[in-house]
């Protein structure tokens, strides 16, 4: 599918913002915000899209964007949410965007709290994998075996990737669901889902991004495709904590992790028996999720 | 009027329940603890009249606060010592968005090691985010404060903090006149200031900017902030009007011939007001305001009254260089042609302030290596 197949209304992000060339965060945004919009309000934490949505008062969206410090989505996704109902507009959608740094680490407490309050908004975490803003840094949502600026070779991302769906899973928020950039109909219809359901909602969205990972601004798609057939980025959703689903599900048969690996500059100093102790992680996370899927009760 | 018997957080809550508040975000701390508690009880009962939320920290407190008062909300946040501390980003993050939060601070000392007492080191660590600072004496003082704290703050788009000291004024009760809430609702009136946060309105706001830009906005800020001593006249003449009542940035007792003037802020300031008839040739300044500092004023007081000799009460110390409050006042007379000197009186860590404390500070010299910092453990 193209993007201008798209059944969504309108675009809402600008040519001329400031993503580099074939960046996946600016893509998912511009999903996201022809999804949702264009009753939109953003509350946008530090990252790289701090520098895309432009300098004020320039501006790279059709809709409000309000900036806050780096640890505080979280909680100023409740503030504005709140006090978009004090002052009458209720039926305007809130996102809170933010990276994996605001989310998987400097940002999780404040998420957690709002999970937990049920606050009425959607979370969305573009995940390109590392602190990109600041210059490719190691983040708790950084692959094992991925070099980074603060693990260059020979170090490399010792721990797994912090299993961010469970972690929110276990709050028993309403609606939860992974996507990826290759496929804008299912994340399209993940947040038009989203947008319905009232309380807490959180999207993830692998975003690739060439200069972080290694990679030429015309393969963003590939990867993010490669994300999903190797079995690294399965898609799926979560309702209520308990009902998981896959909403693209290509079979068995798995692309070897290999192919998505050697892609990317990021894992190139990767040994085989990295590799293979990565495909491994892969391969059993997998299973968990097949397994939670079977096992999940029905609506 | 109708006076209850209120501890200086019940005063505090009665007034943020007076004011027309859309949210309180509340997060507990010793000794701020009864106000979140008292205002919750006012959410239970249906009273609050505005959204009431329990965050999971006082940084979560503040940032919902800012995003709710930029989507237009008049908020409420209170807390303490190392709740105060943990905020700070935030607290530098409201100012800079121009956002007019009201925040309460009672006083507390900021560990290691942890420590209960009424130290000012929390909310004079904050001193230079941009946002006013007053300082109040008692529970009555709180009361009108907090609502004047969103007339000032809506009217300069600057956020306010309202500092009492911990137990002294949290936990201490006494009458207090608290009027009907349509007069109260009546002197705060409808909202200053207009939403940031508008569905439609494609606006990026506090994004990136360059120095040259910045230079400009704190400029801003800092010549706003300024206009908070000429509002805050205003704001007492319209609030005396209402209430019968009314405060200056600068209050003073100064019995004629005195040679000898206390400056204090906060509870000390009841102390020294009690103690001051046996107290020889000696007056009495509160400095309410420190944020806006009311240099001016100070000056004119001293000036006026021909005054030899200045005691700061600092509940606080600026380790490596002394109490914060004489610090501010050296800087305020370097332009008077005839300052008087300034000695230190150092309860830092939160020590009670006692008469005879007083009198001993007086009956020392004010020369000497040293001589200008006296140690509240030193003289008591
Ligand atoms: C408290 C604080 N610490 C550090 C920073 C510096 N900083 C800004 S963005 C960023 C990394 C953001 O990473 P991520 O959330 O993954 O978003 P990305 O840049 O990858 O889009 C950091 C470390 C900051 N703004 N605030
Ligand atoms: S560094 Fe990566 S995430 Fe950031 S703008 Fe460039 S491509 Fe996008
Ligand atoms: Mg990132």
């Amino acid at each position: 599918m193209r993007i201008d197949e798209l059944k969504i209304d309108s675009e809402m992000l600008y040519s001329g913002h400031n993503a580099c060339p074939g960046c996946g965060a600016a893509l998912a945004v511009r999903y996201l915000t022809k999804a949702l919009g264009p009753n939109l309000a953003i509350v946008l934490t530090a990252s790289c899209w701090s520098i895309i949505s432009g300098m004020p008062p320039l501006t790279a969206l059709k809709c409000p964007i309000l900036h806050c410090p780096f640890p505080s989505a979280g909680s100023v996704g409740s503030g504005v949410k709140r006090g978009l109902n004090a002052a009458g507009h209720d039926d305007t959608t809130v996102v809170v965007l933010a990276g994996d740094g605001g989310t998987f680490d400097i940002g999780l407490q404040a998420m957690s709290g709002a999970a937990q309050r049920n606050e009425d908004y959607i979370f969305v975490c573009y995940d390109n994998e590392a602190y990109m803003n600041t210059g490719m840094q190691t983040s708790s949502a950084t692959p094992f075996g991925a070099r980074t600026a603060t693990a260059p070779y020979p170090l490399f991302k010792a721990g797994q990737k912090k299993d961010i769906m469970q972690i929110m899973a276990a709050h028993g928020i309403p609606y939860a669901a992974t996507a990826t950039v290759a496929f804008p109909d299912d994340m399209e219809s993940k947040l038009k889902k989203a947008q319905a359901i009232k309380g807490f909602r959180f999207i993830h969205i692998l975003s690739p991004c060439p200069p972080g990972w290694g990679t030429e601004s015309s393969d963003t798609i590939h990867l993010s495709r490669l994300a999903v057939s190797t079995g690294f980025f399965p898609l799926y959703e979560i309702e209520n904590g308990v009902t998981w689903k896959m909403t693209h599900y290509q079979g068995e048969k798995k692309t070897p992790l290999k192919e998505y690996l050697s892609a990317q500059r990021r894992f190139k100093q990767m040994d085989r028996q990295r590799m293979e102790m990565l495909q491994h992680e892969v391969d059993h996370e997998w299973d968990c999720l097949m397994e939670k899927v079977a096992t999940s009760p029905s609506e | 009027m109708a006076y209850e018997m209120l501890s200086g957080s019940q005063a505090a809550a009665a007034a943020v329940q007076r004011a027309g508040v859309d949210l309180v975000a509340a997060y507990p701390i010793t000794p701020q603890t009864a106000i979140v508690e008292t205002l919750a009880n006012y959410e239970a009962k249906g009273e609050l009249g505005g959204d009431f939320v329990s965050v999971e920290s006082e940084y979560a407190a503040l940032a919902c606060c800012y995003g709710a008062a930029a989507a237009g909300a008049r908020v409420f946040t209170a807390t303490a010592s190392h709740g105060l501390a943990y905020m700070h980003e935030v607290i530098h993050w409201c100012s800079g968005a121009r956002v007019p939060v009201v925040m309460v601070n009672v006083n507390r000392a900021i560990g290691a090691p942890w420590c209960l007492d009424p130290d000012q080191g929390d909310s004079l660590s904050q001193r230079d985010t941009g946002w006013m600072q007053i300082y109040c004496s008692g529970a009555q003082e709180v009361f009108d404060t907090v609502l004047q704290a969103y007339v000032l703050s809506e009217s300069l788009l600057l956020p306010c903090l309202v500092v009492f000291d911990g137990f002294y004024i949290s936990h201490t009760y006494e009458a207090v006149d608290i009027p009907e809430k349509e007069k109260t609702l009546e002197f705060v009136g409808e909202k200053r200031f207009k939403p940031q946060v508008v569905p439609g309105n494609p606006v990026n706001l506090h994004g990136l900017t360059t120095g040259d830009n910045q230079i400009l906005l704190v400029r801003n800020r800092h010549e706003s902030m300024i206009k908070a001593l000429d509002l805050f006249k205003q704001v007492n003449k319209k609030f005396e009007g209402y209430f019968a009542r009314s405060y200056k940035a600068v209050d003073s007792v100064i019995p004629p011939g005195s040679k000898t003037v206390f400056v204090a802020a906060g509870s000390t300031v009841e102390t020294i007001r009690w103690a001051l008839p046996g107290l020889k040739d000696c007056g009495l300044i509160q400095l309410r305001m420190f944020r806006p500092y009311p240099a001016e004023e100070l000056c004119a007081v001293l000036e006026a009254h021909d005054v030899e000799r200045v005691i700061v009460v600092d509940r606080n110390c600026s380790i490596g260089m002394g109490g914060i409050f004489s610090q501010e006042l050296k800087a305020a007379l370097y332009n008077m042609e005839n300052p008087p000197i300034v000695e230190d009186l150092l309860l830092a860590g939160g020590i009670d302030l006692t008469i005879d404390m007083l009198h001993r500070v007086l009956e020392t010299t004010a020369e000497g290596k040293n001589a200008d910092q006296k140690w509240g453990v030193d003289v008591r």
